[in-house]
């Protein structure tokens, strides 16, 4: 299985469930091509759910990061939700477990949007 | 089964090291089960390698952890393999093998590339590179391995070894 997004509105925060493998190729190709769309529709507040992803490599690292950066740049926000302990331990190696803003409770990631 | 000893030779010659390996058990010796594959540049192939090796792993009695990593590592590898070293030609192939003795699983991938300095690679960890989209694959490699050497191929190509110990399993 690849990648499969959800995207769901929770107020004015877009929060897009992701579940399976984000990895080079469709996986995180399909996760750009999502965070871009909702830029380009001028959404600000981004949360990606990450409960069910059960694997991501670097490339799918890679694509977190730029979609990170691509959000910020643009002067909104985007915080990553329930990381499984692959993620949560791949980042930590990588130090960018401090980069993200990180929840493991929605209401409280969707609170934490300013 | 014994051999005359020949007097000329000293207490530190050959000689007693081939007498030993001619009296050595078949079971006592690290004999590596291989698996090898000649793989096409295609992000299938890096599927097929992390699986063969994931399974290998297994059977080898790495636990869930040391398994994860393994196939981590060869799956950074052989993206490496096929996007960076032959660039998806589909002339060019992947050779992947896996090997496995009582203490040491090792995994052999090599490109028909160009070849890269791997010591020019950036410091993804360095403050400066951490919103960068790439450059972890290498470091992920290193982090989960115990060993991981790289070789420069003639005429072509580089080819990576990723050592894992097989510790008291």
């Amino acid at each position: 299985m690849s990648v499969k997004l959800n995207t769901r509105q929770i107020g004015d925060v877009n929060v897009v469930d992701v579940a399976g493998r984000i990895t080079l190729g469709e996986g995180s190709s399909a996760l750009r091509d999502s965070v871009r769309e909702m830029v380009s529709k001028g959404q600000k507040k981004i949360l990606l759910n990450l409960g069910e992803v059960s694997y991501i490599d670097s490339s799918g690292i890679g694509e977190l990061v730029s979609a990170f950066t691509t959000v910020t740049n643009g002067g909104g926000q985007l915080k990553l939700l329930n990381l499984t302990k692959r993620v949560k331990d791949l980042l930590q190696i990588t130090k960018l477990y401090t980069v993200f803003d990180v929840h493991d409770s929605e209401v409280t990631a969707i609170r934490s949007f300013v | 089964m014994t051999f005359a000893t020949p007097v000329i030779y000293s207490d530190d010659s050959l000689w007693p090291r081939i007498l030993a390996v001619l009296c050595m058990r078949e079971d006592a010796r690290q004999t590596p089960e291989t698996v090898e594959r000649f793989l096409d540049s295609t992000l299938e192939s890096v599927d097929g390698a992390e699986e063969l090796a994931v399974g290998a792993a297994q059977g080898a009695g790495f636990d869930d952890d040391d398994v994860m990593k393994i196939g981590m590592a060869v799956r950074e590898s052989m993206v490496n393999a096929v996007v960076h070293g032959n660039r998806y030609n589909s002339n060019k192939k992947v050779r992947f093998s896996v090997a496995s003795t009582r203490e040491r699983f090792t995994v052999r991938i090599a490109d028909e590339g160009d070849g890269f300095d791997f010591s020019r690679l950036p410091d993804p960890l360095a403050r400066e590179n951490l919103t960068r989209a790439s450059g972890r694959g290498i470091f992920l490699v290193r982090s989960f391995m115990d060993e991981f050497q790289v070789r420069r191929l003639e005429p072509a190509g580089t080819e990576v070894t990723l050592v894992k110990y097989l510790a008291s399993k």
